[in-house]
């Protein structure tokens, strides 16, 4: 589903990604860790298409499409998805307005009709379960005064409603307390199936415990420098990073 | 040497007046007020490049350069087509239409209220209506600006409208000026909101011919106690069109008065509105979105003026600059010494959609009483770039991702719009303006 072919990017002149090669298909769940700084939410940003960011080279497939070439809001109509570390709040713009602008142009992107209102609300009502969030929040100005716990089950409920093919959850769990990070975690096992893949971007390993992936990638300096089932992540939280750290210094 | 400016256009309006003296003049109260207008004008001129007042825009100029202040033209027909055209789609009303400057039954609507009652100016000063000689610029003050002046010296036309005492007016007044010919006009609306009455007034100006036309308007708005009054000006004019527009308004005790000011198109705009609280517990709203794109230039100059105790003022402005266009905004406050208990609020918001629009931007707080709430801000970005990715990923396309996001910005100005036909003709035009 997505094939990224040593992908280097930059900000501002400084080299953030380096030669990253990850291959994931449908049905995975991958977890991308590493110590701070390594590169892990610049590889979520990139293939979200944030501009802040220069791909300088490599390239990266999704569906046999290039994804490089795309907008962000095109790569969203195909199906990728970025559960956003920090969800931005913007006063004004109701999610429920929002949802529904989202929602129906990605159909039209699929080719399908538009939802009616009452179709609407029905698939809202129904996904808001999924995440245990409220009516309420939903009628407010998107994430506006929403506590840490609220913007992240709001973006897992977008995800629920947009049913992507790919989605990035980037740092998830920070900033979550148990209850919440269980609600998530839920919420993001509830919508995998054979046909999608979860890319779980994260510092700590406790996220893993409840979002189970099938492949652990570490990064660090902005390449993959070790993967493994899930036991590695186990490892990492037991042994920290710095044994990564070194294995990596003494390679090059 | 004491700068001059606008030498040109005085001694095009000198030899007009001379021209017009008999018709002008026919009103010994205001020939007075016309004589000593024209006086001011020749004496002092026209603002020059570094007047205070005007440092960002440059009306002198620019109206010497484009607009012919000489005699006025013939103007040509209008249809019934072209002034529908510029009304407000779904929005009933009374129309007060004037074409060129001169009032048209037409397309006027027969005012049948008795508790409305309306008169040209024309009318008014040929009959020595008391309303005319009292109130001809009575409020605005010829000596203290030259386009005021430049009014006073000339204006013999406009609406003189009189809201009886307790009167309730569901259907708005909307005052009409459309313009065919490349020369200026000069207006004048005497407006008295009578005590305990409730109304609303719209007022549109609207530039017909492809030349650059020069619109003057001077309101001067009486609110009695107790009364409500409203005032929706909705500038919309031509992208070469010229437009000076004073609005002048004393309130008396417990009155409420409301001004929405939404500018969306023109060559250069100016807006003078100078509110006085004159008494206690009165209430002055001051709503304005200036949404521009082009070359268009748009000043607000707003002054409240509290100067009795307990009184509330409320002023929020909201600008979007699109390509190269400029928004103006001063908003002064001033604050006397018997006014204590007094609330007045301020705010400024100003998004740059482009590196080529500017804004300048000035608060004027001036307060003398010590027992006051007083707040202002004002803030000038760009559209929050991390706010357009947000929504551009979840599927939402560029363009109309930056629609939501300005629609959103002029959310709390746009509902501040009670009429609702008036809503959707400034929400259409944010959209069409996104999608274009």
């Amino acid at each position: 589903m997505l094939s990224i072919k040593n992908l280097q990017a930059k900000i501002e002149e400084k080299e953030i990604l380096r030669g990253i090669n990850l291959e994931v298909k449908a049905g995975e769940v991958h977890a991308i860790m590493g110590p701070n700084g390594s590169g892990k939410s610049t590889l979520a940003s990139v293939l979200a298409g944030r501009e802040d960011y220069e791909v300088t080279g490599g390239e990266v497939t999704f569906d046999g499409k290039d994804l490089l070439d795309m907008d962000a809001d095109e790569r969203a109509r195909e199906g990728v998805f970025l559960a956003f570390q920090y969800p931005v709040e913007i006063p004004g713009v109701s999610t429920t307005n929002f949802m529904k602008t989202a929602i129906n142009q990605v159909r039209e992107h699929r080719g399908e009709k538009p939802l009616d209102a009452v179709s609407f609300l029905k698939l809202m009502k129904e996904k808001m379960k999924l995440v245990d969030i409220d009516q309420s929040l939903l009628s407010r100005s998107l994430n506006e005064g929403f506590s840490g716990g609220e913007k992240k089950r709001n973006e897992i409920f977008q995800m629920a409603m947009l049913e992507p093919k790919l989605s990035i959850l980037d740092e998830t769990d920070s900033g979550l307390d148990i209850d919440a990070l269980r609600i998530v975690s839920n919420g993001v096992n509830a919508l995998k199936s054979k046909d999608n893949a979860t890319i779980v971007v994260t510092h700590y390993q406790r996220l893993l415990d409840y979002i189970v992936p099938d492949f652990v990638h570490v990064l660090y300096k902005g390449r993959i420098v070790k993967s493994g089932g899930k036991e590695l992540a186990l490892e990492l939280e037991e042994k920290g990073y710095d044994w990564i750290k070194e294995e990596a210094e003494a390679a090059v | 040497m004491k700068k001059f400016a606008g030498q040109s256009i005085i001694d095009k309006l000198s030899e007009r007046f001379e021209a017009s003296r008999p018709q002008l003049t026919s009103n010994t109260a205001i020939a007075e007020i016309r004589e000593k207008a024209l006086n001011h004008l020749v004496q002092n001129g026209l603002p020059h490049a570094k007047a205070e007042e005007y440092k960002f825009t440059n009306l002198t100029k620019a109206l010497e350069k484009h607009i012919n202040f000489s005699m006025e033209e013939e103007s040509t027909e209008v249809n019934q087509g072209d002034v529908e055209k510029y009304r407000i789609e779904g929005l009933e009303a009374y129309y007060i239409t004037f074409i060129n400057g001169k009032f048209s039954e037409q397309f006027s609507d027969t005012i049948e209220e008795n508790s409305i009652s309306f008169s040209t100016l024309s009318n008014a000063i040929a009959s020595n209506s008391a309303l005319a000689e009292k109130h001809f610029d009575k409020l605005s003050k010829c000596t203290e600006d030259a386009f005021v002046a430049m009014n006073a010296v000339l204006a013999n036309e406009g609406a003189v409208i009189d809201i009886k005492a307790n009167a309730v007016i569901e259907k708005p007044v909307f005052i009409q000026f459309i313009n065919t010919r490349s020369s200026d006009v000069q207006a004048k609306n005497l407006i008295r909101v009578g005590e305990n009455a409730q109304v609303t007034f719209i007022e549109k100006v609207d530039t017909l011919a492809a030349e650059p036309g020069f619109s003057n308007v001077v309101n001067e708005i009486e609110v009695a106690a107790g009364a409500n009054a409203k005032f929706y000006k909705i500038e919309n004019d031509s992208p070469t069109s010229y437009h000076i527009s004073n609005i002048h308004v004393t309130q008396a005790k417990d009155s409420t008065f409301t001004v929405n000011t939404i500018a969306l198109n023109g060559a250069m705009v100016r807006n003078n509105l100078d509110i006085k609280l004159n008494a206690e517990g009165c209430e002055a709203n001051m709503n304005g979105l200036y949404l521009l794109a082009g070359k268009t230039h748009v000043d607000n100059h707003t002054t409240v003026d509290h100067t009795m105790p307990n009184a509330l003022s409320n002023e929020l402005y909201k600008g979007i600059m699109d390509d190269q266009s400029k928004g103006v905004f001063n908003g002064k406050i001033f604050v006397r010494k018997d006014a204590q208990k007094t609330n007045a609020f301020q705010s400024n918001k100003n998004i740059l959609l482009t590196d080529d629009a500017t804004v300048n931007t000035k608060p004027q707080l001036e307060i003398w009483a010590d027992d006051v709430k007083c707040s202002h801000g004002c803030t000038t970005g760009q559209l929050d770039k991390d706010a357009l990715f947000y929504l551009m990923a979840r599927g939402i396309k560029k363009d109309r991702a930056m629609a939501m996001l300005l629609h959103a910005f002029a959310s709390d100005v746009i509902e501040n719009l009670e009429i609702e036909a008036i809503q959707a003709y400034v929400e259409a035009i944010i959209t069409s303006r996104l999608e274009k």
